[in-house]
C-alpha cells in the first residue's frame, strides 16, 4: 500500500485512474446491456453491405443514416429483431402508404436481410433477433400461452390468432401463417399499432409459451373444419348456406315430388 | 283429388286377422282410436316446398330435444372452480375454472359422442332460429297472418322469442369468455332500464355480476321452463294450423272455402317422414364436419379479457350490431344525481322493441286499415300487396344492417376497410335503407302487377311476326290459358277507407272523425298506388279488338284495312 500511497500524486495517475474507469463502465455495460447476439457475428464487411442496401432502399424514407425523417421513424436503437421482422416478412421496403404496412413476398433475402440487420444494429443498441431454442414451440407450455396469450392479445388478434380489425383500417393480422421466430419478433419489437411486451412484461419463457400456444392452434379443430376460426359470424353464416341451404333444397325437391 | 273414396259399400266389420290387426282393434275397442286416425288420415293438406319450412324447424327442434337429453347428462350446472386436469385440449390443462367450463370440456374430449352431440345440438340451434325466421317471412310476404290465423301468427311469434332465450340460455352455459362477455352485457342493458335497472340485475346474478348463481339459473331455464313451454305452444301452433286447415297458394278452383291437396296418409306421412330424416341427416353431418363454439379456444371466463371477432349466435346479432351502431358520448345523461345510459337503453331496448312490436301489431293493423273482416284461406301473391310486401322487406334490411353492423370488425378485416367508415355507413343506413328499400320493393311489385295486367289482356309475346300486305309488322300474342289467367286475375286490390264526411245533414261536427281522418291516411298510404285486376269486361274488350293478334298468315289479308287501329307491341 505504502508503494501505491507513495506514488498517487505521479502525473500519470489522473490517466490510469480515468482508464480504470472507462474499463469498469465498459466491462459493466458489455455484461448488462442487452445483448445483439446476431450483430457481434456480423462482420464489418457485412455492416458495409447492409449501409448499402439501406441507403439504396430505405434511406429515401427513414434518411441517409437512418435517422428518419418527418413522420417515418428512426432506425437507431430499434434493433436487428425489429429489421429482420419488417423485412422478412416483406412490410418493409413499404409498397404503398396506407392505414399500415401490409405483409408481402420479402424482397430481400435471408443474408441481405441479416447484412441490413446488422448495419440498423449498428446504429444503436436495440433488442436481438431470437435464437432457435428461444422460438421452438416445441419447448413451450401451450396451456400458460393461452392463458397469456388472452390477457394480452386476443383483442386485437382474435382468441386463437385469426386477426381482428383495428381503427380506421388498420388491422392485426391472422397469425396462422407466421413464423415461429416472427411472432417472438413481434412482440418484442411492436411494429407498427402493435404494443411492445418487453423482456420484463413477458419473459422470454413467456414468449415461447405463447408461439407454443398459436402453433398448437395451426393443427385444427378437434370437431371438423374450423371455418376460420372466426367465431359465431361466420358459424352462422355457413348454417345459412351450407345448413339451410340443403335444407330448402331438400324442401323444393320433395315438393316438386308429386305435384 | 281431395277426398278419400266414400266408403258406400260399408259391411260389418271383419274380424282381424294380421298381428297389425289385431292390435289395432284392441286399442280402437278401448280408446276409439280409430275416429282420430281416420280424421288425420283423410285430412287434406295442400302442397308446396315453401309449407315445408316450419317443418324444418320443427324437425330441428326434435334434434335440438333429443341432443339436449344427451347434454343434459354429462354437463354440471357448477360455478365452483377447479383445475382442470384433462389433457385435452393441450392448452387447457391445469387451468383453473368453473366446473361448467370443465364439464364442457369434459363431455367434449372424454365422452364418447359428446362432442358431435354438442356440435349437433348448437347447429341445431342455428337452424332452427333460421328456419323459424324463414317461415315468417314465408308467412308474412303471402299473407297467411290474416283471419282466421292471427292468434296463431301471434303464437309464432312467441315460439320466435322463446327461441332467442333458449339459445341464449344456451349460450351462456359453458362459462367460456365468450358466454360471460354475452352475459355482462345483458348485465349492462338491464342496469340501463331506469329506476329498477340495478335491482333486477341483483336479482337474476344474485348480487352483483357474475356471481355463483347465474350458471345454475340458466341452466333450469334451458333444459326445463322454456323448452317446456316451446313445447306446449308448438302443439297450439299445430293444432291451430289443423284446426283452422292450411292455407293454400292462388290457382284455378282453389277459394277460401275449399282445400285442394292431398290426404295426410300416406302422401304427406311418406313425405313429413322423409323430410325428418333429411333434417336430421343434415344436422348430423354438419356437427360431423364442422366446428362450432369451440369453448376451449375462448378459455374460461374471466372479466377481464375480451377477444376479437367476440360475437353473439347469429339470430342475437341485430342486437349486438344495434349496440356498436349507437355513439356513445354525449347519451349518458345525468339527471339529479341518477345516470340514464340513452346509449344502452335506446339500441338494446328501444329498437328491439320497436321491431318486435312491428310484427305483433302488424296483421291487426292491416285488418283494421283494409276494413278487412273476410276469412283468408288463399295466399296472396307477394306482388299483389305492394305495401306489405315493400314494409316486409324494409323490416328485413333493418334487420339485416344489424346483423352486418354486429360483424363490423369481420367486414373490416375481410374487405379490408376501415371500421369507422363501415360503422358511419351503416349509421346512416339503419336510418336511410329501410326507407328505400320500401319504395324500391313497393315499385317492382307495383310493375309486376302491371306486368300481369299486360299479360292478361294481350297473352304471351309468341316471337312470330306477320307483315302485312300495307307494310305493318305485329307480333302475334298467344291468349293465356285458364290457370294462368286465374292466378293472375284472381285478387284484391283493396281501395283506401272511405270516411263519412265531418258533419252530418245538419252540420253538427261528428264525432270519431278526427280518429277516422287518422285511420283513412294510414289507408291511404297502404292503398292509394294500386292496380287493379284486370275484370272480365276488360279481358272481352282486349280480345275482341286484338283479335287479329291470334289469325294464321292465310286469313291476314281479310282484316288488313282494320289493322292500323290494333294494340301494337313493340
Amino acid at each position: 500500500m505504502k508503494a501505491l500511497a507513495a506514488r498517487r500524486h505521479h502525473r500519470m495517475a489522473p490517466v490510469v485512474l480515468l482508464l480504470l474507469a472507462l474499463l469498469t463502465t465498459g466491462g459493466i455495460y458489455a455484461a448488462l446491456a442487452p445483448s445483439t447476439a446476431k450483430a457481434e457475428t456480423v462482420s464489418t464487411a457485412d455492416i458495409e453491405t447492409g449501409k448499402k442496401l439501406f441507403q439504396a432502399n430505405c434511406a429515401t424514407c427513414h434518411g441517409p443514416n437512418a435517422e428518419g425523417t418527418d413522420g417515418v421513424p428512426s432506425l437507431v436503437g430499434v434493433g436487428a429483431a425489429s429489421v429482420d421482422f419488417q423485412v422478412s416478412t416483406g412490410r418493409m421496403p413499404m409498397q404503398t402508404n396506407g392505414p399500415q404496412a401490409l405483409a408481402k413476398p420479402p424482397q430481400f433475402n435471408e443474408e441481405q436481410t441479416a447484412a441490413l440487420a446488422g448495419y440498423v444494429a449498428s446504429l444503436g443498441a436495440g433488442p436481438a433477433i431470437p435464437t432457435d431454442e428461444q422460438v421452438d414451440a416445441s419447448l413451450g407450455d401451450p396451456s400458460n400461452g393461452m392463458a397469456l396469450f388472452r390477457t394480452n392479445c386476443a383483442m386485437c388478434h382474435n382468441a386463437v390468432g385469426a386477426g381482428g380489425a383495428l381503427s380506421e383500417g388498420k388491422f392485426a393480422p391472422a397469425l396462422w401463417e407466421t413464423s415461429e421466430r416472427n411472432i417472438y419478433q413481434a412482440m418484442q419489437t411492436g411494429p407498427q399499432s402493435m404494443p411492445v411486451f418487453n423482456d420484463a412484461n413477458i419473459t422470454p419463457d413467456e414468449k415461447r409459451d405463447i408461439v407454443s400456444f398459436l402453433v398448437e392452434q395451426r393443427e385444427g379443430s378437434a370437431g371438423g373444419n374450423a371455418l376460420g376460426a372466426l367465431g359465431p359470424v361466420s358459424e352462422g353464416l355457413w348454417a345459412f348456406v351450407i345448413g339451410l341451404g340443403l335444407l330448402i333444397g331438400a324442401a323444393v325437391w320433395i315438393g316438386a315430388k308429386s305435384s | 283429388m281431395s277426398t278419400a273414396t266414400p266408403d258406400t259399400k260399408r259391411e260389418a266389420p271383419a274380424t282381424p286377422t294380421t298381428t297389425v290387426g289385431k292390435a289395432a282393434d284392441y286399442l280402437d275397442q278401448r280408446t276409439s282410436i280409430g275416429l282420430a286416425v281416420k280424421e288425420f288420415a283423410r285430412k287434406v293438406f295442400p302442397d308446396h316446398w315453401s309449407f315445408m319450412l316450419g317443418e324444418i324447424a320443427l324437425f330441428s327442434f326434435v334434434v335440438l330435444i333429443a341432443s339436449g337429453f344427451f347434454l343434459t347428462m354429462f354437463f354440471e350446472p357448477s360455478m365452483a372452480l377447479e383445475t382442470y386436469e384433462g389433457e385435452h385440449p393441450a392448452n387447457m390443462h391445469g387451468q383453473l375454472m368453473s366446473v361448467a367450463f370443465a364439464s364442457t370440456l369434459d363431455m367434449s374430449f372424454e365422452v364418447r359422442g359428446g362432442l358431435l352431440m354438442r356440435q349437433i345440438h348448437h347447429w341445431s340451434a342455428l337452424i332452427f332460429m333460421a328456419s323459424i325466421v324463414v317461415h315468417m317471412m314465408r308467412v308474412f310476404f303471402t299473407g297467411a297472418f290474416r283471419k282466421p290465423r292471427e292468434i296463431n301468427w301471434i303464437v309464432g311469434l312467441i315460439l320466435m322469442i322463446l327461441g332467442l332465450a333458449a339459445g341464449f340460455t344456451g349460450y351462456s352455459l359453458p362459462d367460456d369468455v365468450l358466454s360471460g362477455n354475452g352475459l355482462r352485457i345483458t348485465d349492462g342493458v338491464v342496469k340501463s332500464i331506469p329506476v329498477v335497472g340495478s335491482f333486477m340485475s341483483y336479482m337474476i346474478f344474485g348480487g352483483e355480476f357474475p356471481g355463483h348463481h347465474i350458471v345454475p339459473r340458466l341452466f333450469t331455464l334451458h333444459i326445463f321452463v322454456i323448452p317446456g313451454i316451446l313445447l306446449a305452444l308448438i302443439a297450439l301452433h299445430l293444432f291451430l294450423m289443423v284446426l283452422q286447415k292450411h292455407t293454400q297458394y292462388p290457382g284455378g278452383g282453389r277459394t277460401d272455402k275449399n282445400v285442394v291437396g292431398y290426404p295426410a296418409m300416406p302422401v304427406y306421412v311418406a313425405k313429413m317422414t322423409g323430410n325428418f330424416f333429411i333434417v336430421a341427416g343434415v344436422l348430423a353431418l354438419m356437427g360431423a364436419t364442422m366446428s362450432i363454439n369451440n369453448v376451449w379456444n375462448y378459455g374460461p371466463y374471466d372479466p377481464s379479457p375480451v377477444t376479437a371477432g367476440a360475437q353473439p349466435d347469429w339470430y342475437m346479432l341485430f342486437l349486438e350490431g344495434s349496440l356498436r351502431l349507437m355513439p356513445g358520448p354525449g347519451w349518458e345523461w345525468v339527471i339529479g344525481g341518477f345516470t340514464l345510459s340513452m346509449n344502452v337503453l335506446i339500441p338494446a331496448v328501444v329498437v328491439p322493441g320497436i321491431l318486435f312490436t312491428f310484427l305483433f301489431v302488424y296483421p291487426f293493423l292491416e285488418a283494421r286499415v283494409t276494413k278487412d273482416d273476410e276469412e283468408h284461406h288463399v295466399l296472396d301473391r307477394p306482388r299483389n300487396k305492394p305495401v306489405r310486401t315493400g314494409l316486409g322487406v324494409a323490416f328485413l334490411t333493418a334487420f339485416i344492417i344489424l346483423a352486418l353492423a354486429g360483424s363490423n370488425d369481420l367486414i373490416a378485416t375481410h374487405f379490408a376497410l376501415s371500421i369507422n367508415g363501415i360503422t358511419w355507413v351503416f349509421r346512416v343506413l339503419i336510418f336511410v335503407g329501410p326507407v328505400f328499400a320500401y319504395y324500391i320493393t313497393k315499385r317492382i311489385c307495383l310493375g309486376l302487377q302491371r306486368k300481369d295486367r299486360e299479360l292478361v289482356l294481350h297473352g304471351h309475346e309468341s316471337g312470330r311476326i306477320v307483315r302485312f300486305a300495307n307494310g305493318e309488322y305485329i307480333e302475334v300474342h298467344t291468349p293465356l290459358d285458364e290457370q294462368e289467367r286465374w292466378l293472375r286475375v284472381n285478387y284484391e286490390a283493396p281501395a283506401p277507407l272511405e270516411i263519412a264526411p265531418k258533419t252530418d245533414a245538419r252540420g253538427v261536427k261528428r264525432k270519431g272523425y278526427a280518429s277516422d281522418k287518422r285511420w283513412q291516411g294510414l289507408s291511404r298510404f297502404f292503398y292509394e298506388d294500386r292496380v287493379a285486376p284486370v275484370s272480365p269486361a276488360e279481358v272481352e274488350a282486349a280480345h275482341s279488338h286484338g283479335e287479329h293478334d291470334q289469325l294464321n298468315g292465310s286469313e291476314r289479308q281479310a282484316v288488313e284495312a282494320g289493322a292500323g287501329t290494333t294494340s301494337r307491341e313493340h
